[in-house]
């Protein structure tokens, strides 16, 4: 008689693929995160920030773009459309938005940055996209950036164009 | 009633028919029963799908909008490849496997005939929620089958219709595809060693693990979907930290396997019918199981070719362009056997043998279109086109559905005991082949002159090749109502079967009567 084989590890199988499903999630992130893929950007502390060496002799332009979302109702532009920065060096700049509505509102940025390659390069110590943004009626708000291009940028990038994308979340709290 | 005497009860009913009247086919356990249901149920899928792919090749005659408004036509669109992907060709393999692997392998039955009567009958259950959805406010789904958010969680109410009966669908062929891996692995009549199983259980086997593998996968992205719309996360939405681009790569995971599962059993068929009415054995018998598996594994690991526009690294789409390419070694080896099989051989050209012919050529045209779609440089010019269009309908329709129709004129005498009628079958090849032709090869000309799929309008250069391509379609559908007519009178009566049914069949499933009682190999053959 043959050695029979159990069904029970078969139904296992879904189980644990239905898992993975799931598990691709945080295994996509984090593929993005250490390959810069998608442009996401990194985040750095500032204790980290003074340990970079600065590269004066190397001037990269960065490039500000903004993205409203579909029926997303702000106006939202950055202050300057794009500067000249030493690797290394940290630099601020603002975006401002304005609540076109007569209500309180709620505002997420979501950050991208192209080319791909740079994207690991590229980070931020304080950025309004970190938190949400709340808004009153009508209100205006400078929203400070302070980011810092790593010196390891790839010597044939000369341009980084970091674009926000701003979004409506007000349905998400509700 | 203790054990004792529902074993009696059971002794007793293996010696009778089926219960009479409609009951029986609610309560079936017998494998044979499930078998012809699925199949049915395939039959009747083919005819709502296939209209729905006629309205869509009505609206494509003409440029402009003319009989359906372009909401309508996304729905069709979207309908038309749920239906014949879940509800036809995966349907009709599980029916073929029901009725055929028992027999092939000399088992009495399924190993879990109960499970096999539920994955049969939340199949209707699962489409009903599905098409219901055409009847909503709003609509069915139509961001196309992919589903890709954020379109698709535009849906209305039909998004929560469609994902639990996608869900459905999902654990019908998981619990088909346990019951078919538990049949081979503990029915096989003594004897019956791996490498001696016939082919169309082989790939059955490799597809079944296909089936477990990425099924749950597809109903884990829908489920994230599900609760993107209504519970508040975030998996796709990009404000509140997910990625689009996350579904695709999760969904072609799961689609990628998905479009072998449709494929690989045809590959069985084939390889059944072909050695046959060529009176030869198969050709290379040993490097068609490996070709199989490798075909499998590789599948695993190419999902991204089905998104190079996305914006991927280099390298990325370096790899994946070379694991596609490299598929087509193992799906090589495979035609050339079947060619080889038929090297010298002693061949008569019943309808099953024209049916597989057709498939081997014509899968063959779309396996090269897949070569050229898997270059990533050209498939930027190919992406979302009507070439795309015409290369998956080559693999699926005279690929994987002449497969099933073969498989059927193959068996159908077995079924039935009953010759069905040669010429109507020879008829019913020939319009289909023809008018599968003028269906979808125009669109290969269409595609790569830019016509960009699910549209219902398009620029008037492209109006002849679509216009011919609707002739072929309506020409196609209508064919088919010939197999119906066929099978119809085959059941009703005709020339009896012999038990061997073809002078060069081999095989444990010929040596039963045709039809065969009810209840079969209840003492297990011996092979040799």
């Amino acid at each position: 008689m043959r050695k029979r084989f159990s069904i029970r590890h078969l139904f296992l199988i879904p189980v644990v693929m239905f898992g993975f499903g799931y598990l691709m999630v945080p295994i996509y992130n984090v593929f993005c995160d250490i390959t810069g893929l998608n442009g996401k950007t990194g985040r750095i502390s500032s204790q980290q920030v003074e340990q970079l060496d600065i590269d004066e002799q190397r001037q990269v332009k960065v490039e500000f773009d903004s993205v409203l979302n579909r029926q997303a109702p702000w106006d939202f532009d950055p202050e300057v459309n794009s500067m000249m920065v030493s690797p290394g060096k940290t630099y601020q700049t603002n975006y401002i938005a304005t609540n076109q509505l007569d209500k309180a509102m709620v505002g997420q940025a979501v950050p991208s940055v192209a080319p791909a390659k740079a994207a690991a390069y590229f980070n931020k110590t304080e950025c309004f996209c970190f938190n949400r943004q709340q808004f009153e009626a009508n209100e205006q708000k400078r929203m400070p950036l302070v980011f810092v291009v790593d010196p390891g940028l790839p010597e044939d990038v000369s341009t980084v164009t970091l674009s926000y994308t701003f979004f409506d979340v007000n349905s998400k709290i509700n | 009633m203790n054990a004792q005497a529902t074993d009696l009860y059971h002794d007793d009913h293996d010696h009778h028919g089926p219960p009479p009247g409609l009951w029986r086919w609610v309560v079936t356990t017998n494998h044979k029963d499930i078998g012809t249901l699925y199949l049915w149920f395939s039959l009747i899928m083919f005819f709502i799908g296939g209209a729905m792919a006629l309205v869509i090749r009505t609206e494509l005659f003409q440029p402009g909008l003319q009989v359906v408004d372009p909401h309508f036509f996304n729905q069709m669109t979207t309908l038309h490849a749920l239906v014949m992907i879940f509800g036809v060709v995966m349907p009709a393999f599980v029916g073929l496997a029901n009725w055929m692997l028992p027999m092939m392998v000399g088992a009495p039955d399924m190993a879990l005939p109960r499970m096999n009567n539920w994955s049969f009958w939340i199949l209707p259950f699962g489409f009903g929620l599905m098409l219901s959805t055409l009847f909503m406010e709003g609509g069915g789904p139509s961001a196309g089958w992919t589903l890709y958010p954020p379109l698709s969680l535009q849906t209305g109410d039909a998004l929560p219709f469609l994902i639990f009966s996608i869900h459905l669908l999902g654990v019908s062929s998981i619990m088909g595809a346990i019951n078919i891996i538990a049949t081979i692995m503990n029915l096989r009549a003594p004897g019956m060693t791996f490498m001696k199983m016939p082919l169309f259980v082989w790939t059955w086997f490799i597809t079944a693990y296909l089936l477990i593998a990425v099924m749950p996968v597809l109903a884990g992205a829908v489920t994230m979907m599900l609760t993107d719309k209504y519970f508040g996360t975030s998996f796709f939405n990009a404000a509140g930290g997910g990625d689009p681009v996350m579904f695709q790569h999760i969904f072609w995971f799961f689609g990628h396997p998905e479009v072998y599962i449709l494929i690989l059993p045809s590959f069985g068929l084939v390889s059944e019918i072909i050695p046959t009415f060529s009176r030869k054995k198969l050709f290379g018998y040993s490097s068609m199981v490996y070709a199989t598996a490798s075909i499998a594994f590789l599948s695993f690991i190419v999902w991204a070719h089905h998104m190079f526009t996305v914006g991927m690294p280099l390298a990325g789409e370096l790899f994946f362009m070379f694991t596609t390419m490299l598929i087509a070694v193992p799906t090589g080896v495979k035609v050339f056997n079947w060619v080889s099989t038929m090297w010298k051989g002693a061949m008569t050209f019943e309808t099953p043998m024209l049916f597989a012919l057709g498939f081997v050529i014509m899968f063959t045209i779309g396996g090269f279109s897949g070569l050229m779609l898997a270059m990533t440089p050209i498939d930027f010019q190919y992406h979302d086109t009507y070439f795309v269009v015409a290369h998956f309908h080559y693999v699926l329709v005279p690929g994987a559905i002449f497969g099933i129709i073969a498989g059927v004129y193959y068996w159908l005498p077995k079924w039935t005991g009953n010759y069905y009628d040669e010429t109507l079958g020879k008829v019913h090849f020939w319009l289909s082949t023809i008018f599968v032709n003028i269906l979808f090869f125009p669109m290969h000309f269409v595609g790569l002159a830019g016509m960009p799929r699910r549209i219902p309008d398009y620029s008037v250069q492209f109006t002849d090749f679509n216009q011919i391509a609707t002739i072929g379609a309506f020409g196609f559908g209508f064919a088919q109502i010939l197999f119906l007519v066929l099978i119809v009178k085959c059941i009703r009566g005709g020339e009896k079967a012999t038990d061997q049914v073809w002078e060069g069949a081999e095989g444990l499933e010929w040596t039963v009567a045709s039809p065969p009682p009810y209840h079969t190999f209840s003492p297990q053959p011996i092979v040799k």
